[in-house]
């Protein structure tokens, strides 16, 4: 089969016996839980976050299941509480957790590189360098994490979760289930508890040391040896992509703990040798620890992501020739990411912006209303942040004499995953912040996963759908208000009464994605020429059906438009109408 | 070091490049071929810049492709075809769909789109094919959502690979209904002068 990183993990999943499978989207990790809810013979759910998805898995674990729990790698920070103790009790079935890291951040707000998790949280690390390996490691990491009892971080990174190769897949082997025994001592981590595992922790990681070196997936390839190369993951492919077999490689797999006297084998015979790693010096650090000398982050960036063009310039000093000249030779304009046509967050930034408050933004599309033309949002941090940070930002300029009050924007999937207790702060607190809440109905930056308001589970069946108007009331909030997000005047009159309250309110813009299937059709609109004095106000929405041509005039690209009236509703001429009808909005 | 081929399939998020670059997958494999495909989901897909890198051989490694080393550049829109020039391997072969996409900055004014794209593509590549894939479409499968076929028609002559294997995996690949006017385009996308 051919099958990217994630799809061969959820294969694994498959393969070696998962039957429980947890996870909250976030790219690029998404793809594993969305190819593993079509198999029958596993439950699979999305979980409102991470740190929840990584409990549901832990509880299934207990209940004797295998569980496969995935998140992007800024995921795992929201799930290191239950983690770094799960480290401690262990598990009944076996557990692997997947971090997809994301170098470069082609889709992330940092760059982290989660091997260092494995160390700190004291858990055995796989890490695959191609989709076999994805597969195959899942699992390895169901035998060791029951053989050890201890949760296996399996970490991947995009080129691994998102690269698609060749991979021999066989029948799925039930694993039985483990009989759930209670024990005390091993699931309550209370004090007294917890520091005798403390003690077995380092006996296990000592266990697993011995295990990584005689583990087959630690795997020394001799060639000449001039030079040995010391690697893992996607750094190996490279590698071997620029120097084939030129070199000798030990290519580790189980990275935590690692095969010290492997290592100290294959560096004795090697004359010069080179750590080739993505991030940070995670391997080199510990090997230079052994004593070993050895070439690493003086060559090798300890940023964004590697690849074979950089091996041959840091390493070999050359460079392919370019045919078609230096990347930045010629002057092009940049094709950035922008919301989509009719999406129901454009019009809510465009009020914000002209209304000229701090947004405290949160994470997901809405972070397109960032760049110009909208340039709404102030601060764009983690998931659940502009709640919170809206708090503090309008209590400090109470506190320190001015009544500054900030809007947190938030999507509604971000909202269950951690704006929920943002805003019980908020009430609790006495503050007076403005929340908004952009409900299109899905996780949509992740490609439409359904969330606790969708009235739908990630299997497809019919759920409760919870309506955040009720969560937020519930928390105590009374100043709430539902607009449609399609409707600028609301809009306005919503928000200002929102920042004119003396406590805490919330206005939900309620406006499906424009993306989303089955949605009601609306007639696009167009530009009526001797309306439009070409003052361009329309393109401030930053509509990507909105067309601008060198002449200064203006007109609507009839096949992207959705009709959603945005644009008609900011034009000061009335310009913008129906085809064959009158103005809209 | 074993030949490796290098293939890049550029484009608009929301194009259809990487229905294609599946295809084109598909073909590779069913040829013999190992194959590695790398693409990027998330932020760019909204109607950003997006490459799809396919590379086939006896044994690949890297999912990435070099700069310098991409033997063929199928692109959907000029613009990306010259953004992803410097990926060309000298004498490497550029098919390139004749269709303007204005970005964000131009739509707004802010920036201007080349307006000689085709000229640049002409001087700095060793084989130029141009393909007007709507027309294609339009014209000789009706359809237009099969310009991504017709383009892979153009890529096919450009490749030793059976037409009757890219035939097969067209129809397991594109949605039943339309399975014959993907084909019609695919021909139509290999004929085209």
């Amino acid at each position: 089969m051919f099958l990217s990183g994630n799809e061969a993990i959820a294969r694994g999943g498959y393969e070696y016996g998962a039957s429980f499978a947890a996870a909250y989207p976030g790219t690029p990790s998404t793809e594993i839980i969305e190819s593993i809810i079509p198999y029958e013979e596993i439950y699979a759910e999305w979980s409102t976050n991470e740190k929840v998805a990584l409990e549901v898995g832990l509880g299934a674990s207990l209940a004797g299941a295998r569980v496969l729990v995935a998140m992007k790698h800024v995921g795992v920070n929201v799930a290191a509480d239950p983690l770094f103790t799960a480290a401690y009790t262990g598990v009944n079935g076996g557990l692997v957790l997947v971090t997809a890291d994301d170098p470069s951040m082609h889709s992330s707000q940092n760059e982290q590189d989660n091997r260092n998790i494995a160390p700190f949280a004291k858990i055995p690390m796989l890490e695959p360098s191609d989709s076999q390996e994805a597969k195959d490691l899942v699992g390895e990491g169901f035998k060791i994490s029951e053989q050890f009892d201890t949760p296996v971080l399996v970490r991947i990174t995009t080129r691994i979760a998102h690269g698609k190769g060749l991979v021999q897949c066989q029948r799925r082997q039930e694993a039985p289930r483990r009989e759930y025994k209670k024990d005390a001592a091993k699931y309550n981590m209370l004090p007294a508890f917890a520091r005798r595992k403390r003690v077995l922790i380092e006996e296990r990681t000592a266990a697993l040391r011995e295990f990584s070196e005689g583990f087959s997936y630690n795997k020394i390839e001799w060639g000449p040896k001039e030079v040995g190369i010391i690697t893992s993951g996607i750094g190996y492919q490279y590698a071997k992509e620029v120097f084939a077999d030129s070199v000798s490689y030990l290519k580790l797999t189980l990275t935590w703990p690692l095969p010290e006297e492997k290592i100290r084998a294959f560096a004795s015979q090697v004359k010069k040798l080179y750590v080739i790693e993505e991030l940070d010096p995670y391997l080199e650090t510990q090997i230079k620890a052994l004593g070993i000398k050895v070439i690493g982050k003086e060559l090798i960036p300890n940023m964004f992501e590697l690849s074979a063009d950089i091996l041959r310039e840091k390493i070999l000093g050359e460079g392919l020739p370019q045919q078609g000249g230096e990347e930045g030779e010629l002057d092009l304009p940049p094709r950035p990411p922008v919301l989509c046509a009719g999406c129901p967050h454009r019009g809510v930034f465009h009020v914000l912006k002209k209304m000229k408050v701090p947004v405290m933004g949160d994470i997901g599309c809405y972070g397109l209303a960032v760049p110009p033309p909208l340039e709404a949002v102030d601060s764009t941090v983690c998931m659940g942040a502009s709640i919170g940070m809206a708090h503090g930002f309008q209590k400090a300029s109470a506190w320190l004499g001015d009544a500054r009050i900030a809007v947190g924007a938030i999507g509604d999937s971000t909202f269950f995953h951690s704006g929920m207790t943002g805003l019980a702060d908020m009430v609790f607190n006495k503050g007076a912040g403005v929340v908004v809440v952009l409900d299109n109905r899905t996780t949509a930056m992740t490609g439409h996963q359904p969330h606790p308001g969708s009235g739908i589970t990630a299997k497809g069946e019919a759920t409760r759908e919870i309506a955040i108007e009720d969560v937020v009331r519930g928390l105590g909030v009374e100043d709430v208000a539902v607009v449609d997000a399609y409707d600028l005047e609301a809009a306005e009159k919503a928000i200002r009464h929102a920042l004119d309250y003396s406590g805490p309110s919330v206005v939900i813009f309620r406006r499906a994605c424009a993306l989303l299937k089955g949605l009601p059709q609306m007639p696009p609109l167009l530009v009526d020429e001797e309306r439009c004095t070409k003052c361009h106000i329309c393109l401030s929405t930053g509509c990507p059906a909105l067309i601008h041509h060198p002449d200064k005039s203006v007109t609507i690209d009839a096949n992207a438009c959705t009709g959603c009236t945005i644009c008609a509703q900011v034009c000061p001429f009335q310009a913008i109408v129906e085809v064959g009808g009158e103005v809209s909005g | 070091m074993a030949e490796v081929t290098n293939v890049l399939l550029v484009g608009v998020g929301g194009q259809g490049t990487l229905l294609a670059a599946r295809i084109l997958s598909g073909v590779l494999q069913e040829a013999g071929y190992d194959v590695k495909m790398s693409e990027v989901h998330g932020m760019s897909q909204r109607g950003g810049s997006v490459v799809t890198f396919v590379r086939y051989g006896h044994k690949v490694h890297s999912p990435l492709v070099e700069k310098g080393s991409a033997h063929l550049i199928l692109a959907f829109e000029k613009l990306e075809a010259l953004r992803w020039l410097p990926y060309l391997k000298a004498n490497g072969t550029i098919v390139v769909n004749d269709l303007a996409l204005l970005p964000a900055p131009v739509l707004m004014g802010k920036a201007k789109y080349p307006p000689n794209a085709l000229d640049i593509l002409e001087e700095k590549t060793g084989k130029l094919m141009v393909i007007d894939a709507a027309q294609v479409a339009l014209k000789e499968a009706g359809n237009i959502r099969t310009q991504n076929v017709a383009l892979l028609g153009a890529l096919a002559r450009n490749m030793d690979l059976e037409i009757e294997t890219w035939e097969k995996v067209i129809r397991e690949n594109v949605p039943p209904k339309t399975v014959e006017a993907n084909l019609k385009a695919f021909a139509a996308g290999g004929k085209y002068q």
